[in-house]
């Protein structure tokens, strides 16, 4: 049943009633049982408006939004970019190279090289491992590399001189702490293009030496 | 068409960019826009084609929803260059998409019964079951009211403009959209629980 302050239910709700005219409409309220109905209704219409979800389009309408202003759509570039790398898959793809072209070029010729370094000296009878190998939870190719080089070094060790075996230890030490520094910060930043690329420089930077090191150490054999 | 925006704190925009954790990152997304970056623009498409694609619908049916939600983001390409920063971005988008739907709203033959003054205009709906597992559901219901009552309640209660705005944008006195709205809210009463 309405009466004449029915209609003003919605502009009291919304507090837009001057003084006067609400007071006079709560009086009325404490009496009209309809009126009191009416307004939480109203107040409950208001409160569902407002917790309407809102819905994406059943179709996707970015492309013909790209096609009007003339861009390419993030899925067609993906789609594109498919049989493409990301930064990181890169980054182990040199390494890998690296480790292919720098353990072929160490099994074939490594050992025929003419000696290029100072006179070899005796440096003791059981040196100590110039790098640890384990530090690198890598690639595995990449760790079995390394620790192949490691041992051929080893084994060669004694026909390096002492200054350059210190060189080589000084030189390891500094690679390993660059990796070691570029792996902690990639955990807090893994998406980092510098930082992958950065670790992957100092992982073949590791292999090279190592690679020269073994190279020299076998020639002298 | 002007895209001022008077009263933006009334708009729910804000604290919708809040929920999406826009802030600086849309802010770079609409200067990359601005400067020609489609794929920023995409990134806005994607945050606010939700928000934007539900007020079309609510304001002038599903049939027309898709073609207009595509003219709002072109237009909105077209015109980032104007965009101060003075307003969130999907404040500014917002109005814009209102702007359209009011310039389309006369083109796409939405003037049915555009001020109905009764509480009783959704009971006409022919062929409306009774049963409530079958009845139309709020949403629903909103959609079937008339335009004016309709566009009232959506910018007002859902949007939350207010009524001296509307009137503006709809070209009424704040007077009338106060009426179509306390009619729209009375139709809607029966409608609740659905």
């Amino acid at each position: 049943m309405k009466d004449q302050w029915t209609d003003r239910l919605s502009e009291y709700l919304d507090g837009e009633l001057a003084g006067s005219e609400r007071t006079a409409l709560e009086a009325h309220l404490a009496s009209c049982g309809n009126c009191r109905a009416t307004l939480e209704e109203l107040r409950r219409v208001v409160g569902r408006a407002r917790a309407l979800d809102d819905r994406l389009p059943t179709a996707d309408l970015w492309p013909g939004i790209a096609q009007h202003i003339g861009v390419v759509s993030l899925a067609a570039r993906r789609a594109r970019r498919r049989l493409s790398f990301t930064v990181p898959q890169l980054a182990a793809a040199s390494v890998a190279l690296a480790l292919v072209s720098g353990g072929a070029v160490w099994l074939l010729g490594g050992r025929t090289h003419a000696p290029t370094a100072t006179a070899a000296t005796e440096v003791g009878r059981r040196p100590a491992p110039l790098i640890n190998a384990s530090a690198y939870p890598t690639d595995p190719r990449y760790a079995a590399q390394v620790a192949a080089l490691e041992r051929a070094l080893q084994r060669g060790r004694s026909q390096l001189d002492t200054a350059t075996v210190r060189i080589i230890e000084k030189n390891l030490k500094i690679i390993d702490r660059a990796i070691r520094d570029a792996q902690s910060a990639l955990v807090a930043d893994p998406g980092s293009a510098y930082l992958n690329l950065h670790l992957a420089q100092e992982m073949r930077r590791k292999l090279e030496l190592l690679r020269e090191a073994a190279n020299l150490a076998g020639a002298r054999s | 068409m002007e895209l001022t925006i008077p009263g933006v704190a009334t708009l729910r925009t804000d604290s919708d960019q809040a929920k999406r954790g826009g802030g600086d990152a849309e802010a770079a997304d609409v200067a990359l826009a601005a400067s020609g970056d489609g794929s920023a623009f995409e990134r806005l498409y994607r945050a606010h084609v939700a928000r934007v694609h539900s007020l079309i619908r609510r304001m002038i049916g599903p049939d027309a929803a898709d073609d207009v939600a595509q003219d709002v983001f072109v237009r909105a390409w077209t015109k980032l260059g104007t965009f101060r920063g003075d307003a969130a971005f999907g404040t500014w988008l917002h109005r814009l998409a209102v702007n359209v739907i009011l310039a389309r709203r006369t083109t796409i033959g939405t003037e049915r019964v555009r001020y109905d003054d009764s509480e009783n205009v959704l009971d006409g709906v022919a062929g409306r079951p009774p049963a409530p597992e079958l009845s139309m559901d709020f949403e629903e219901a909103v959609g079937r009211l008339p335009d004016g009552a309709r566009q009232v309640f959506v910018l007002h209660d859902i949007e939350g403009y207010r009524h001296e705005e509307i009137a503006d944008m709809l070209g009424i006195v704040p007077g009338t959209s106060k009426s179509q709205l306390h009619h729209a809210r009375m139709a809607l009463r029966k409608h609740l629980d659905r």
